[in-house]
This record gives structure tokens, sequence and C-alpha cells, in this order.
């Protein structure tokens, strides 16, 4: 409970979601349980690519307790493809997805028959019984042997596996750039492919109403308005008759908001057994059938001056799209290319974006989706840049900034920076890490022969989205606006309706406090109404750290609206027109007459008296909306706000057995304006925990059959306790100016500074040896061999005689390690 | 993750549940079920009958004989054999103990089960094989005992035969100048064994080796005992840091597996490193005894 | 089957299949939803319980195996409408986001503070190592345990660093 006036916009408020969820007392798709619920279960592919050649499914309808079965043939006059991304008329290619697949199979894990059972124990025992025949095809998982001209097709139609390629930014440019450069290095970078894996899976439990055409889906989705409207159309159902809602959703990151064809299966089953049916997703499952994400590898030159100044940038990009496009699958390159000149003034860019099909999962947003990338790249070769030419990495960065008086500064790709005072953060991270004792430090420990290395990123990123015109999954629009709505009851009491959607990040409680902020009232008697299409129909859910940029903007304006029209009904309840009126704990007071003052009650009741009642021009109740949108800065793809953070770290790496200890981790993130700053400071921990796992120890593995090898937490590692440092955490906040409330977004803030850090820290420890990059993720395997090599190439250079500086460049030991691109 | 169906039994009586095994076909022992429960609900191991020993007190607990006799009843949970009393003596099974899984498979998984799973990559097995142990196997008419060395077969396979229950793990054990000690690496993922070292030794008066014997997890297809390495330290103090390293890098009997978690070269050098530390850690204890 | 065994403090019967997860009684067949499934291997923790006063993995268990025994599931550690200490300090301490993991972590920290015994921060962390977050990156989940949990006399913790 908290105090009457306590809940302000930028206080530390306890979350209003907790007592329910800390008591078990949440509701996940899961808990939902139906009158004569039946459960699914899909026969999904155990191979990559292969053709179907029957499907036996007697024994399984024979067993008692199974209701219904499909196959792709079941449905092939029924349903169309699965909905994936399309812009009309544009080059990216479609090729069509069937929601059970027909003749083919072109990944581990693409569903194949679907059973319908009394309950889940009998649906799984009816799965066993199915008999698929396959003829198995060559796969191929690699992106780049998926290129050459003898790789088994992914979509025959297509003639290639290329999805598409597109130069970004100036080539020319760039050529004259680095031919004029006094040094150019180059990198192969590879940025794996990773798998999201939020503690609850994916899951629908849908049920039909056939008496008045009711459709209605729980779903634990990230975008349950974006979901309506798809679903509607494929099913081919009324959408006012659909009504999606997400209940509790246990982490989303990103997958959550694709449109998937088995949550799509269960909803149509539903209908068409016209029972409630319910599918959750098994954690080996939801490995190979929920997006993965990044999974890019980048040839990287860049070109330097001897003084620091970086003259220019050249990457080829090659982006796994998986077997099929996901909701935002081939925009990784776009999103990629929007920040990869970083925080810094490069002069001259091009990215070459070669998206690839293969015989994998579809690679879709995954927390920091294209920002985390670029960070990545960026970070990662501005470090290498400053050991190739003996330069403090920190150095290097001042001296390359964007200036804040150079905003909208617009980059090299066409993209426009509205906002950024990069050295802000810089500074306030330097101090907290005393960086100047910190080089000490490591050059003590140096000399006594240990491996100490100092990591620096100062990534910038961006928050939030607007996309142009048309696009995603056929006719969803990724709108850059939330529309919120903000009633006074009966009894003043106020009601919040968003189109975000909550799943861990706090919206529920932020946007309280917003209201109860500018109306100056309690949180107790605040309800946030959300993520069901009935109650909230308008939003674009919850993605790419949009929900308080837009939807927390469009909360202020509606709730500024409400408190003017508050007023104004007070003053009439006063009768003091003239008066100056103050807001306080729930009641209307006039400046210097405390006695003369209304409650909300009274206020509320007078908004429900007919219209003679009303003052003048004034309808009766309160309810108050306001859309914000964010602005259009520039003819681009998409636009953004701009956010920015400095993290620095201090590893020790052990050359026994290659394992890194996190010495200390520093996150300085500018969020504009923290709304709640616990809530903030979580985001970054659960950002930096997710950056740190993709740089250490997680990584989907493809065999060359396309089997994922990692397809269960025994395999695929993501990060627990003992492997989190404990993280020096603090915001600086430079109000944006582009939106209502100030805020730039934090969700994730975190992962695209821990990526780099990490590598920069590691490499930089390991630099006395000459290693100048490990690929990620740095297990300790693949950092002790690089050691290992690094102490022979040593041994081996110490034996022979001295080289000049440009041969022991091009001698550069380049550590084994097993490209998994 | 849904198993396929079983029967299942409570077994009263140690005598009820080798008599079932001896009767039943495809009846499989339920210990705490933290290496079976997880094969079972993944389809690996489809049993006809699981005879859940789980009520059988008798099979839990501690007891010491004479001349350093130790005997440990196959229900003992991991979690119990951390600081028990009548271990204090003996530190491997703190250290060993302590690093299994996590906190709630120690509150449930038993030595016995671990033992009788074989899984290359636990950490028992090591342990056992270290303190030269053997254990009591009972079938429905016979018992007999079967010695660490005898005891692991294959990969997965011990020589608990299939109407065979194992009821006790019996140790014996010096006290006087002897220490023993297991450091292990994990796969970061599973938790499991990528390499780990379980050493036993005893030193004499003058703190030289007069014996040692290291139990390697998570290596080789098996765990095994590095007879090698015993040899080559025997007789003889202590060996420098460095050398002590050099000896542990070329431990003979290592045939390692090699998977996405680490390849023959890494384990290896991991060994290594747990192998020094173990016994070094071993020497420490022996020569403060 | 038939089975007998006390859940939070109340007697309950049932006839079950053996092959039913305790787990799955638990949140089909009692309703208790508060304790989650979120992995095949037994290793997530989302699903942890008390069972005779120990934190075990409920979906690595057979409803069969909790015959006589005791049970006790989060929806127990509530006193009426009021969070328990621990529960309390995971909202202050902001130890959840999503809340999925959120009753597995609490059950654990619960046998830890059950225990009464002293503990560092690392020695929290490991302790913890049965039970994955993708949400917090742990640190306030550690915030909110070093709230029961007792420190070692002299002993500065990482929030002091």
């Amino acid at each position: 409970m908290s105090e009457a006036g306590k809940a302000k916009m930028g206080q530390p408020m306890n979350r209003l979601e907790d007592p329910k969820l800390v008591t078990g007392n949440g509701c996940y798709v899961d808990d939902i349980k139906r009158d004569g619920m039946l459960h699914l279960d899909f026969l999904r592919s155990p191979y990559a690519h292969a053709d179907i050649l029957s499907i036996d499914t007697d024994a399984a309808l024979a067993l008692p307790g199974v209701v219904a079965i499909y196959t792709g043939a079941d449905l092939a006059d029924k349903l169309g493809p699965v909905p994936s991304f399309s812009v009309p008329g544009n080059f990216f290619n479609t090729p069509d997805m069937h929601m059970l697949a027909l003749d083919k199979v072109r990944f581990v894990g693409e569903m194949v028959v679907a059973v319908v059972a009394s309950d889940r124990y009998i649906a799984r025992d009816a799965r066993e019984l199915i008999k698929v025949n396959y003829k198995p095809l060559p796969a191929v998982t690699d992106i780049e042997k998926a290129l050459l001209d003898d790789a088994p097709l992914v979509h025959e139609s297509m003639g290639s596996n290329r999805a598409f390629m597109i130069p970004i930014g100036d080539a020319e440019g760039a050529a004259k750039a680095l031919e004029g450069a006094d040094v150019v290095v180059k990198e192969r970078l590879i940025n794996q492919r990773v798998i999201p894996n939020p503690m609850e899976t994916r899951g629908v439990v849908a049920e039909y109403s056939p008496w008045d055409n009711e459709l209605t889906a729980w779903i634990s989705t990230q975008a349950p308005q974006n979901l309506r409207r798809d679903f509607a159309k494929f099913l081919d159902h009324p959408d006012a008759k659909l009504r999606v809602i997400a209940p509790d959703v246990g982490g989303g990151f990103g997958p959550k908001g694709a449109v998937y064809p088995d949550e799509l299966m269960t909803v149509y089953v539903a209908r068409e057994l016209a029972r409630p049916v319910k599918w959750i997703e098994e954690r080996q499952e939801s490995m190979m059938a929920t997006t993965h994400a990044r999974g890019q590898v980048y040839d990287v030159e860049m070109g330097v001056n001897r003084d620091g100044s970086i003259q220019g940038l050249r990457i080829h990009m090659l982006a796994h799209m998986g077997a099929h496009y996901g909701a935002n699958t081939p925009v990784t390159a776009m999103v990629t290319a929007a920040c990869i000149t970083g925080a810094y003034k490069i002069p001259h860019a091009v990215l070459n974006a070669e998206s690839v099909f293969t015989h994998t999962t579809c690679i879709d947003a995954y927390r920091g989706f294209g920002r985390t990338e670029s960070s990545y790249l960026i970070e990662r070769m501005v470090n290498r840049l400053a050991q190739e030419i003996d330069m403090d990495p920190v150095e290097l960065r001042h001296k390359n900034f964007i200036q804040p008086d150079e905003f909208p500064y617009i980059t090299p790709m066409n993209n426009t920076y509205d906002d950024g005072h990069y050295e802000v953060s810089m500074s306030r991270a330097l101090e907290m890490a005393d960086y100047d004792a910190l080089r000490e430090q490591q050059r003590v420990f140096r000399a006594k022969g240990r491996y100490v290395g100092i990591g620096v990123s100062s990534h910038v990123w961006r928050a939030s989205f607007r996309m142009p015109d048309t696009h995603g999954t056929d006719n969803w629009c990724i709108g850059g606006w939330e529309k919120s709505t903000v009633t006074v009851s009966d009894n003043g009491g106020v009601t919040v309706t968003i189109g975000t959607c909550s799943m861990g990040q706090g919206i529920a409680t932020a946007t309280a406090q917003v209201v109860a902020d500018v109306l100056s009232i309690d949180t107790d008697n605040i309800k946030i109404v959300e993520k069901d299409t009935f109650a909230a129909p308008f939003g674009n859910g919850s993605m790419g750290s949009r929900s308080m940029v837009t939807g927390g903007s469009a909360t202020l304006l509606a709730a500024k609206k409400a408190r003017a029209k508050i007023l104004r009904l007070a003053a009439h309840l006063l009768d003091s027109v003239d008066d100056e009126l103050e807001l306080k704990d729930g009641c209307v007071l006039v400046v210097g007459q405390p006695e003369k003052s209304v409650s909300l009650f009274d206020i509320a009741r007078l908004s429900l008296r007919g219209q003679e009642e009303q003052p003048l021009n004034e309808e009766p109740t309160i309810e108050e909306s306001a859309v914000y949108e964010i602005p259009k800065f520039a003819p681009e793809f998409a636009t953004h706000t701009a956010a920015w953070g400095t993290h620095l770290c201090l590893v020790e790496v052990q050359p026994a057995t290659g394992k890194i200890d996190i010495l200390r981790y520093i996150a300085v993130d500018d969020v504009g304006r923290a709304i709640n700053p616990k809530i903030c400071a979580g985001q970054i921990h659960g950002g930096v925990a997710q950056g740190l796992g993709q740089a250490l120890m997680e990584e989907a593995v493809y065999d060359d059959d396309g089997q994922l090898l990692t397809s269960s937490f025994l395999d695929y590692c993501t990060p627990k306790a003992t492997d989190m440092p404990w993280l020096e955490v603090d915001f600086t906040e430079t109000p944006n100016p582009t939106n209502a409330l100030g805020v730039r977004g934090v969700g994730e803030s975190g992962t695209c500074g821990a990526s780099p850090v990490l590598v920069n820290a590691v490499v930089d420890a390991l630099s006395p040896l000459g290693v100048t990059h490990i690929d990620m993720p740095l297990k300790p395997e693949k950092v002790w061999k690089a050691i290992q090599q690094a102490q022979g190439d040593v041994q081996e250079a110490s034996r022979h005689s001295q080289k000049t500086p440009r041969d022991s460049q091009q001698a550069q030991p380049r550590p084994q390690q097993e490209q998994h691109a | 993750m849904i198993p396929s169906q079983f029967d299942y039994i409570a077994a009263q009586s140690v005598e009820q549940a080798t008599r079932l095994l001896e009767q039943t076909q495809g009846a499989k022992i339920l210990a705490g079920g933290m290496s079976l429960l997880p094969a079972v609900k993944a389809r690996l191991n489809e049993p006809g009958l699981l005879i859940d020993i789980g009520k059988l007190d008798e099979l839990v607990g501690v007891s010491t004989g004479w001349l350093g006799r130790l005997k440990i009843g196959a229900m003992s949970t991991h979690v119990s054999l951390i600081d028990h009393p009548d271990l204090t003596a003996q530190p491997i099974f703190s250290d060993a103990a302590r690093v299994i899984a996590d906190v709630q498979v120690r509150n449930r998984g038993t030595i016995g089960g671990s033992l009788s799973y074989a899984d290359p990559a636990a950490d028992w097995p090591a342990v056992f094989l270290a303190l030269e142990g053997e254990v009591l196997l009972r079938s429905h008419k016979k018992k007999r005992k079967v010695k660490a060395e005898d005891f692991f077969i294959s990969m997965m396979t011990s020589a608990v035969a299939s109407n065979e229950l194992l009821t006790e793990v019996a140790f014996s054990l010096d006290s006087k100048r002897a220490g023993n000690a297991y450091i292990k690496h994990r796969q970061p993922a599973s938790g499991l064994a990528l390499a780990g070292a379980a050493v036993n030794l005893v030193v004499d008066k003058k703190q030289r080796i007069e014996k040692i014997n290291m139990g390697v997890s998570g290596v080789n297809a098996m765990p095994f005992l590095a007879r090698s390495l015993s040899e080559k330290l025997q007789g003889g103090v202590l060996p420098s840091e460095d050398a002590l390293q050099k000896l542990c890098a070329q431990v003979d009997e290592c045939d390692p597996l090699e998977d996405l978690h680490g390849g023959a070269d890494y384990r290896r050098a991991l060994l290594a490193n747990a192998a020094s530390r173990s016994i070094t850690l071993a020497y420490q204890r022996a020569t403060a005894a | 089957m038939n089975i007998s065994l006390t859940i939070n403090g109340e007697p309950v019967t049932a006839d079950v299949e053996p092959r039913l997860l305790l787990a799955h009684f638990l949140r089909d067949h009692r309703r208790l939803t508060g304790t989650h499934v979120g992995c095949d291997t037994s290793q997530c923790g989302a699903c942890t319980i008390h069972f005779n006063g120990k934190a075990i993995k409920s979906c690595t268990m057979l409803a069969v195996q909790a015959d006589g025994g005791e049970v006790c599931t989060i929806e127990q550690l509530a006193q009426g409408r009021l969070l328990n200490p621990l529960q309390q300090a995971f909202q202050d301490e902001h130890g959840l986001q999503c809340g999925f993991c959120t009753p597995g972590m609490v059950m654990t920290i619960a046998e830890l503070e059950s225990r009464g015994e002293p503990m560092t921060d690392a020695e929290i962390r490991e302790a913890l190592e049965g039970n994955r977050c993708r949400c917090t990156g742990y640190q306030n989940i550690v915030k909110a345990a070093r709230k029961v949990i007792p420190e070692p006399v002299g002993y500065r913790g990482e929030a002091s660093a």
C-alpha cells in the first residue's frame, strides 16, 4: 500500500504487480483451465530438410481420449499460408509457410501434425503413435555454405538461398576513405545465433462461443492487438468478435511479438471443435519453434588515422533468416544499419547486407534487436582500432564522439539520431570506475603475470520506432503511436487504458506513477487496463523499448487532459472560476484557501449528472484520451528516439582453464527520465545478464545435418546466479525533448552494452599475448585455446628475427575457433 | 515432458523390492529419481514397473565400525553427506556432495542411485574409486560385494545386474596421516563434471606419499582410476606446483570424450588443473592430520 | 493409485496415475498454479516446492512418491493478505519482474532461511544454481535473500563493495 500522494514519477516505489506474483497468484496461460478443455500437442519434424511421403494417424486416432488429428493435407483448402513479413510491392521475397507442413519440411521443429486429446498426457501418447514417413534431403545450416552453388535450396522457387542483398550507405565514399586512411583494420566478427528462452515458454488457451461467434484466445504474447489483427484475417473471422488476451506473461524479450503457426492452429482448432483448447510449448519444443536471434557474420574494414580520427567503415554482413520469415526477420539488416556507426562521427560508411535462408529456425527480434548487433560491431571495432594504433580506447572514443551541438545528426547510413550526450554517461562511468586507478591496477597485475583487462563500451541505440506505411506481417502496421485513455469513474476511481503489454517490465506501475503524479492521487485507486483487445483495442504491444516512450507519453497527455477537466469541474463546484486551483491528495483546493476544496469523489459525481448540470461546454463523464506519436525525423525506414550508455568492466582471465572472472561491472545508461529508478535498474540488470549470456556462454548450435544440438538447458547455457557479477548501475537523465514524458527507453540498453564490453575486456586482458579478437561466446575452452595458440606464437616469434610493424600486423595470431555462423 | 505409462509400487522392504525386481520384466529401482526420472520423462527410459525404495529407512544413514570401516546406506541423500558428523575425518564427502547439481537435487538424489546410474560425469563414482570402496548388491536370493575397481563396466553401465539392488557403500579408510579431496570443473549448462579429480592419499612420517588414488569424473566415457599418476607420485613428497601440473597433464588413462562442451585437449587441461589442486589439498589435509 | 498426503497443511487424498508428475498434480488437479513448469530437464527450478521440509523440484517427482508426505507450495507462505518477510523483501528489492521463476526462487530461499545459518553472497548465489531467471540478472534476488539470511560476522557483502 502506498502512502497518499507518494506515488510520483521518479520515485523508486514498490511495484503494484508484485503481491500477486510473489505469492503465486499470477495467472499465466498454463494456469488457465476452462470447462471441457482439450489439449493440443504438435508432432514436429525431426529433420532439417525432408520430403513428407506419408502420414499414418490411424493408431493415434484410435487411442481413447484422442478427439482430432490434423495434417497439412487436412488444412490445405481451409487455411492460407502463415502470415509473415511482407511489404507490398517490394523486393523482400516471402516464401509461403504452411501452418502444418504439406509436402516438405525445412527446419527441425517445423509443425507436421496436430493432435487434440482430452488431457496432455494422452495427447503426448498419441503423438508417439503417429507415423510420418520422411525422405531426408541434404540440408544446409552454415550461412556461407548456403551461398555456394551446390548448396541445397531451402526454397526451390527462389532459385537461391540468398533472400536479398542490399547496400546501405555510401560505397564509393567508404572505399576512398579506407584507401586514404593511415591504418586499416580488417576483422571478421561473428554475432552468434542465440535462443532468447524466456522462463515461460509460449502457449495458448482458446475458446469459441458458436452462438455469438466469439473467439477468445489467451496467448503468452507481447502484442495482443497485433495478433488479433492478423488472426482475424488469417482465420477469416470478424475481428470485432475475436478477442486476444495476454494474461501474465513470463518474459517476452522479442520472440513473443511474432505471429506463430502453432498459436494460430490452437485458435483454429478451438473454433472448429467448439471446445476450449490449450497448447503449451515444452522447453525443447520452444528452443526449436520459437524464433532465434542474432546470427550474423561481418567482414569489417575500418580505417583510422594515427591521430585517432576514424575515417571510414565498410562491412559485408551475412544475416541468417532461418528457413522462413517471422514477423521482423528481413528488417534485421536495416535495423542493424541504423546505429552501425555508433556514437562516432564516421564520415563514410557502407553496409552490404546479404540475408540468407538456411534450414534452421527463423531469426527474429530479441532484446536489442539490430541495435545489439550494431553496438557489438562498432564497439568491438573501435577497441580493435585503439589496440592497433596503441591508443587508450576511452581516448579514441572521446576523439570521435558526435558532440551535443551536432544533433540532429544524419549518419552515413542516412539514419537520424535526434539527440546525444555521450560524454555525460562516459564521464560518470569513468568516475565510478576511477578509470586511471583501474589502469594502474592493471599495470601492477600485468607485471605479476596476471591477465587482467578493462573493457569499455559506449553504445548508442534507439528506443521505440515508427514504421512508415504498411509493413510487417500482412496488414500488421507497427505504428509509432500509442493511445491512452484516462477515465475517472463513479467514486473517483481512475482507470487507465493502454495498448502496451506488461511482461515483467513494470509498465503497470510506471503508468500508475505517471497518472498518480499528474492527478495527485494514490495508486490504490488506479486500475491499469491492458492486454485485452476487448478492453484496450488500440495498441502495438511492447517491444523495442517503446512502452514508456510512446505509451507513457500518451498516458501523460491523457492524464493532463483529465486533470484539466477535473479542474474545470472543480472550479464550477467551488464557484471559483478565476481562482488558482491545485490538486493535492485526491482533492482540488483553492490556493491559499484550503478550506475551499472539493474531492475527486464529488467531482466524479458531478461528471455523471445530466447535461444541464454540467458547466458550460462540458459533457458528462471524465474520459480523456490522447495519442502520442514519435515525430518523423527523416524520410527513412524507421525513426526512433536515441538512447546511449557507457559500460565498463574489469576482468581476469585464468590461463589454466580459460575461465573469466568479472571483477567489476559498471553500467551508466541515459534513460532520459527514470519514471521508477528501481524498475530501470532492474531492466539494466536483466539486459546485462542477457548480454553477458551471449558474450560468455550462449550459442545455438546446429550440426551439418541440421540437428539442433543445443535444445535443452543441459546444453544451452543461460546465466545462473553464480555467473553474474555485482553490477554497479547508475543513470544519467538527459531529458528527451522529442516525447512528452522525456524518456529514452531502458529495456535494451543492457544487452547493447554488455556483449562488446565483455569481449573488449577479455581481449584487453590477453593483448600482451598479441590476441586481437576472440569471437563470442567466450567459452572457457575457446579462450584457453586462444591463449595456448598465442603463447605458442609468442614463443615462435621470439625465436625469429625482428619483423616490421606491418608484417607483425599480418602475423597477428588468429585464434583457432569454431566458426559457428 | 510426459513419461510413458508404467506401474509403480512403494517397496516396504528390501526383500519385497528385490523379489519384484526378480519377478517383473522391465522393473527398475526408483531411488531419488534425480537421474532416472528425467530420462523417463524424456521417454529415453520406459520401465514397466518402478519400484520406489524411498521409504526404506534401513537404507539411509552413515555408520562407522572398527578400523576405519565406514558404511553409507544407498538411500543417503547427497545433502545428508555434507558436513556429516561421522564424516568429518573424510572431507572428500563434503567436497563432492557440495558440488553435485544444486540444492534441490541434493535434497533428493542419493549416493546409491548415483553409483548405480554410472553417469561418467557424476561425482560419486570418482570418489568411490579413489576411496577404494565396495558396494553391497542384493538380489532376491543372494548378496554380493563388488569393489570399486570392478564396478564400472562401460558408459552408463555398472555391475548392478537388472535383478539387483545396491544397498550400501562401504569404505575402509585410514585416518592417520590421510587426506582426501574432490575438485571439479563443471560443464556450465548441465552442472555435471567436465573434469573432476577425487584424491585419497596417505603419507608416511616423512610426509612422503605412501598411497595415492585418484578417481576421475567427466573426462572419459567411464570414471576411472589414474593408476599411472599414482605410480609416479608414490614414494615422494608433494612435487612443486609446476612439476605436479606437468604430471597431471599426462594422465595415461585419459581417453577423453569430445562434445560441444569440451574437446579432448581441453578436458585434459581441466583435469590437470583439478587434479593438481585436489592432490595438493589432499596432501595438505594429510600432513596436517 | 490412491495417495494421501498433506498439502499446505491440509490432508488430501486422490486417485492418480503413477506417471503423473507432482508438479502437474499440484497445478492441474489441486489448482495450485503458483508452482510453474519452465523446462524439460529438471534444471530451471521454477517448479520448486518443499517436500518434508526440503526444497525439491516437483517436476522431477511423481505424485505417488509424495504419498504420506508433506508438501508446501508458494501459496502457503503469505500470511492472509500479508506477504511474509521473504516475499516482502522480494517486493522491496525488486527481486521479480515477470514473476515466472519467482515462486521457485522464493521456495529455495525459504529453505536456506529455515536452516538459520549465515551465508555469504557467493554462497547464496551458489545455492540458487538450481533456479534460473531470465529477467532480473539475479542481483535483486540476492539482495532480497540477504534480508532474511544472516551474514557471517564481520562479512562485507557485494552491495557494500
